[in-house]
């Protein structure tokens, strides 16, 4: 899949000319990518259950209204923050992870408690919450959001090239320490290991796709008259000839931090542990004691939660809350966690795979819209994508005898 | 419609009970109850003469039932590992379940009970009939049952698979477990039973001593459910 992700980005690349991988491109996909990718972490569990949620898009507006509201209205007009108040962003933001995961939990009592299919209490909840939105915010766009929030939504708050380089060398060293622990462990055990080689290729390969994918961040420099206002806020002139990189978008540490949080539970935790047992077979889960309708709320709200991350991100990309904020999001989360591996019968899905899977169709859709093709017809291209990658899936582990 | 109507079966420690019985007679049905997957509607289930409380499969495993199911209850995609610790994972000491610990003893218990096994990186669904039914075993022996309960445990298994299930219940035996055996295999039965039930369209025909009857009258039993010793009496 990561081949797949290279051949597409280096197909555009040569299609346009050198644009699609140049530092501002590989910036701009990365930060519109965050939201759905995160997102499609917890979808992942989900479809692993057995279940499905369409209902994530209209949580995201749902939340992110809560999150608008907070912040013009009801922090503010009505309890009389100044604007730019510290507590403003904080609070705003539990609003939204809260609403989230409520109405993750009610859909995950639903569908486990009272036995209504999830596809089912999700379609609904696909039409509720957005209108729910709706109401709250009379339709009305909100903004300007408060400043500090602003920073959560990629270009308006980023690490910069010196925070950057430590976040990667951090994260090299800790996936190298990984590595040699594995390998330690299973030795203690008397388990195989891998030949020596193949783990420091392995090495290698991760820690220079961390600082690639890092140093090309950096080169994305932020343009003069930017710097120029930043300078002048702080009451400085800006020296001649001085350049700034941006560094590691927060929503992007936001992602990977996500992305690692919810491998550990996939992998490492009694919770997850259950959560791929009872995709493989409920009934054997009910019998190994594991109280699976309690499972299918947590689940839920993990997911709920998760929109309501996506939600803060979001708005803060797009520095207001629009009531079409997330519309058709849960077909791109949905797509990314299926395009990733994750098996609609339960059972089957890992975390990166998502998350490559949601940039594989940002790729995809961002490319061709460099490229000049419309947007129909870069939908139309997306569903084909989408079908046919699972197609060749069922092809490939037919051919390794795999379920 | 009574799967299980007013049966009354004895369990004594050291002692293999057989439950006999033809296709769709109830027999698993009952054990479900006793290993907390159904609820009985009537019924009380004595363990030392107290009333044991048993709602849920994780109230049996407190009361130490262990069971193989018909089934065998295994998740297909997860590893025969994942499976034997289904529920009971161990986990180091950040809570995080511990593979390699888990791994380590389950090549322990399957060299016992099945040492032509391999598989252990593998889902289980890539093993064979019996393999999965090995790790099914592997599951109930691990955790100190007191109370085991085994409905076919060596249908899938082969000749050799099946003398050493045989052995492991002699030595199980012995170690003081009580233990329920279902199978249709009379012969089987009457080698490894003290006493054998007869269930017969939910009810329960007769429980009888091996010593005391023939493997013919355990046929009778099931075919007419008749009691003939009863009869003739
Ligand atoms: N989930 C179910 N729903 C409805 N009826 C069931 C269910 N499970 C079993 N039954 C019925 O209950 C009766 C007893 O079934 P049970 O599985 O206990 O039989 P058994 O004695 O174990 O048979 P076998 O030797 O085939 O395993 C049968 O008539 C069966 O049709
Ligand atoms: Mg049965």
């Amino acid at each position: 899949m990561i081949g797949a992700l290279i051949l597409i980005s280096l197909a555009f690349n040569i299609a346009t000319g050198g644009l699609f991988l140049s530092p501002r491109n590989v910036f701009n996909i990365t930060i519109q990518t965050v939201s759905v990718a995160i997102m499609a972490t917890g979808m992942v569990f989900v479809i692993v259950t057995r279940h499905i949620d369409l209902s994530v898009g209209s949580i995201l507006a749902f939340a992110s209204a809560v999150a608008g509201v907070l912040q013009v209205r009801w922090l503010t007009q009505d309890l009389g923050l100044e604007l730019g108040n510290p507590l403003i962003a904080p609070i705003a933001i539990l609003g939204a992870l809260l609403v989230g995961t409520l109405i993750g939990a009610l859909n995950g009592w639903l569908a486990g408690y009272q036995n209504i299919p999830s596809f089912i209490v999700t379609l609904g909840g696909l039409l509720v919450w957005r209108n729910v939105a709706w109401y709250l915010t009379s339709g009305q766009t909100l903004g300007p959001l408060d400043r500090t929030l602003l920073i959560f939504g990629g270009a308006e708050g980023t690490l910069g090239p010196t925070w950057s380089w430590i976040v990667a060398v951090v994260a090299a060293a800790a996936a190298v320490l990984a590595i040699w622990n594995g390998r330690r462990n299973k030795a203690r055990h008397g388990f195989p290991v891998k030949p020596a080689w193949a783990e420091v290729v392995l090495t290698v390969v991760i820690v220079g796709a961390i600082l690639g994918f890092i140093a090309v961040l950096n080169a994305y420099l932020v343009p003069e008259n930017k710097l120029k206002r930043i300078f002048e806020a702080r009451g400085e002139t800006m020296p001649e000839g001085y350049t700034a990189g941006y560094g590691l978008p927060i929503s992007v540490l936001i992602l990977i931090v996500v992305a690692i949080v919810m491998t550990v539970i996939a992998r490492k935790t009694r919770f997850g542990r259950y959560i791929f047992a009872t995709g493989g077979n409920p009934d054997a889960a009910l019998l190994s004691g594991i109280d699976t309708r309690w499972l299918t709320v947590k689940v839920f709200a993990l997911m709920g939660f998760m929109a309501g991350l996506s939600a803060v991100v979001a708005q803060a990309r797009l520095q207001n809350h629009t009531n079409d904020i997330g519309f058709q999001d849960e077909l791109r989360v949905i797509a990314a966690a299926v395009i990733g591996g994750t098996a609609l019968a339960g059972g089957v899905g890992t975390i990166y795979g998502a998350i490559l899977g949601a940039f594989i169709v940002q790729a995809i859709q961002s490319g061709m819209g460099m490229v000049g093709v419309d947007t129909p017809l870069q939908n139309i291209v997306v569903g084909l994508v989408l079908v046919v990658a699972v197609w060749i899936d069922g092809i490939y582990r037919k051919r390794l005898g795999v379920r | 419609m009574r799967a299980v109507d007013g049966v009354s079966i004895d369990l004594h420690p050291g002692e293999v009970v057989g439950l006999l019985g033809h296709n769709g007679a109830g027999k698993s049905t009952l054990i479900k109850i006793l290993s907390g997957a159904y609820q009985a509607d009537s019924g009380d289930i004595l363990i030392n003469g107290q009333k044991a409380d048993i709602r849920s499969p994780a109230d049996a495993r407190r009361y130490n039932i262990e069971t193989i199911y018909q089934t065998l209850a295994l998740a297909d995609n997860l590893d025969a590992a994942s499976n034997l610790f289904l529920g009971r994972e161990l986990v180091n000491r950040f809570g995080l379940v511990d593979d390699d610990a888990m791994e380590a003893e389950t090549r322990k218990i399957m060299a016992r009970l099945n040492p032509n096994f391999r598989k252990l990186k593998e889902p289980v669904s890539a093993l064979s009939g019996g393999q999965r039914q090995s790790v099914a075993i592997a599951r109930a022996v691990y955790f100190n049952a007191r109370i085991l309960i085994m409905d076919e445990p060596t249908a899938a298994l082969g000749v050799h698979e099946t003398a050493m299930v045989a052995d492991l219940i002699k030595e199980l035996k012995a170690q003081g477990l009580g233990i329920f055996l279902i199978s249709h295999d009379t012969r089987e039965m009457m080698d490894l039973c003290d006493r054998v039930s007869v269930m017969k369209n939910g009810k329960l025909v007769g429980s009888e001593r091996v010593e005391d009857v023939t493997e013919d009258d355990i046929l009778s039993m099931i075919i007419l459910g008749k009691n003939p010793r009863r009869e003739a009496a």
